[in-house]
């Protein structure tokens, strides 16, 4: 479904991505774990454009989306990105969150994109918050919400930043599992995080990324109880 | 008491002097309400070039252009800038109303442009690109998402501009406006009577700034809604 080839990037003459390929198929669920400034979230805010690589190609469903003037629009309603700070508009309340995309893009009507929404907040378990603001939600909630936001656009890839690095510890596990109904459900996800339970329970594969590069891809089991490189090994005995 | 009486006649009453302030009363009004809009169209337009370029280093030229309003409409007086264009550009508009709105529309969208732009910049780019990885466009985005908390943010200074540009339209005069100001000079003249015209006068931009401050009230009470917590 996503095809990654020789990926590069850099910030201001300092390489972020050297040469990264990756492949994601339908119904997986890709975890990409790796230390801090490696690159995850820059890979993954290239997968849907949202920083424009410098080399290599990404396609998607075999469209190359790295190509000039792509409908990069086009290709965001069908990749949803739920980040590490929520980034819940707090002027909105929250069904209008929810249902703004979908309406101005001309998806849905006002009706069919409120009915759309309150259904989704009702799968989360936040119906009673439809007509809230942000502000007086919890962290695990606002984040529930950002994934139900992006799911209100009927996505075929979520893509998660370390969707549970910013909450308190006791509110990470209604995030993670709504990630998890969402994966049981069929969804195919690309997930950076630092949960490594999660990764080993819902991941097909994992990918190891450090300094730009993966150096490291298998099966959760190979992974945490075989892995092979190195400095995964090292990365391991400090976060488990 | 009676010369009291008497001033108040000569100043309102005899040869229908009233209908001198009304004008006046009309024709600041026009010129501030009608201003006030061009200034903050032309201030959002150009706080939205600002920014772009800002982030992302495209459109250079409109940038340019940008900078070089905002200093040079920022940099001169207003009645210098009201005198030019009604003396040597807009010579063929007679109107000194229709030349007052567009002149203080041109020069008040400097101020907004600054006010609107800082707003901009004080909203984290993650709404920004929340936005867009929904799928919406950079147009969209700016208005449904960023603007709102913008001028939300920024409503003090854009009132505070609103309520200058109010008293300023004061030196409309030099342009043959009758305006409100100009109404009480007229009238001051001919009556030699001092007190009543600019007095009644001042209490009117009081007024007008006493209800544009309550108007600014209801909007904050109104858009801060989303920060009760
Ligand atoms: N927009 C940017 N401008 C400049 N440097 C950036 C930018 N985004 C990321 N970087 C740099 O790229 C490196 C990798 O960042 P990132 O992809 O966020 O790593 P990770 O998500 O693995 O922590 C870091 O050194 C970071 O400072
Ligand atoms: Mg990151």
């Amino acid at each position: 479904m996503i095809d990654v080839k020789n990926l590069s990037k850099s910030f201001n003459g300092v390489t972020v991505l050297n040469a990264v390929s990756a492949h994601v198929n339908i119904r997986e669920k890709i975890v990409v774990v790796g230390p801090s400034g490696s690159g995850k979230s820059t890979f993954l805010r290239c997968l849907n454009l949202l920083e424009t690589p410098d080399e290599g190609e990404i396609r998607f469903d075999g469209e190359l989306i790295t190509a000039p003037r792509y409908d990069m629009n086009k290709l965001r309603q069908k990749m949803g990105m739920v980040f590490q700070h929520f980034n819940l508009f707090p002027h909105l309340t929250v069904l209008d969150n929810i249902s703004l995309a979908p309406r101005k893009l001309g998806l849905m009507d006002a009706a069919a994109a409120e009915k759309r929404a309150k259904e989704l907040l009702e799968q989360v378990g936040l119906a009673d918050k439809a007509k809230e603001y942000p502000n007086m939600l919890s962290g695990g909630q606002k984040q529930r919400i950002a994934i139900v936001r992006s799911l209100a656009m009927n996505p075929r890839v979520m893509l998660f930043d370390e969707p549970t690095s910013a909450l308190d510890p006791e509110m990470v596990g209604e995030v993670l599992s709504v990630m998890k109904k969402l994966a049981d459900d069929g969804m195919t996800m690309v997930i950076v995080t630092h949960e490594m339970g999660f990764a080993r329970e819902v991941g097909t594969r994992v990918l190891f990324m450090d300094e730009g590069s993966i150096l490291e891809e298998a099966p959760p089991e190979v992974f945490f109880d075989n892995p092979k490189n190195p400095r995964l090994r090292d990365f391991l005995s400090k976060v488990l | 008491m009676a010369a009291f009486q008497e001033g108040f006649y000569r100043t309102f009453i005899n040869n229908n002097y009233y209908k001198v302030f009304l004008d006046g009363f009309r024709a600041t009004i026009t010129i501030a309400v009608f201003a006030v809009l061009i200034g903050v169209s032309i201030g959002i337009i150009l706080a939205v070039i600002k920014v772009y370029n800002h982030r992302t280093g495209k459109m250079k030229i409109a940038r340019l252009f940008a900078e070089l309003y905002v200093t040079v409409f920022r940099g001169t007086p207003v009645i210098v800038q009201l005198m030019i264009l009604y003396y040597l550009v807009l010579i063929d508009i007679k109107s000194g109303v229709i030349v007052a709105v567009i002149g203080f529309g041109l020069n008040s969208g400097a101020y907004v442009a600054e006010i609107v732009r800082a707003g901009i910049m004080s909203i984290d780019t993650g709404q920004t690109e929340a936005g867009r990885s929904l799928g919406l466009t950079e147009l969209m985005t700016m208005r449904y998402i960023i603007m709102p908390q913008a001028i939300k943010n920024t409503l003090p200074a854009l009132f505070n501009e609103f309520i200058t540009l109010l008293k300023e339209t004061s030196v409309a005069g030099y342009i043959t406006v009758i305006d409100l100001t100009k109404a009480a000079d007229l009238v001051r003249s001919r009556t030699y009577q001092a007190f009543f015209p600019l007095i009644s006068v001042a209490l009117v931009y009081l007024i007008m700034v006493v209800g544009l401050t309550a108007l600014q009230g209801v909007m904050e009470r109104k858009l801060q809604k989303s920060d009760r917590r």
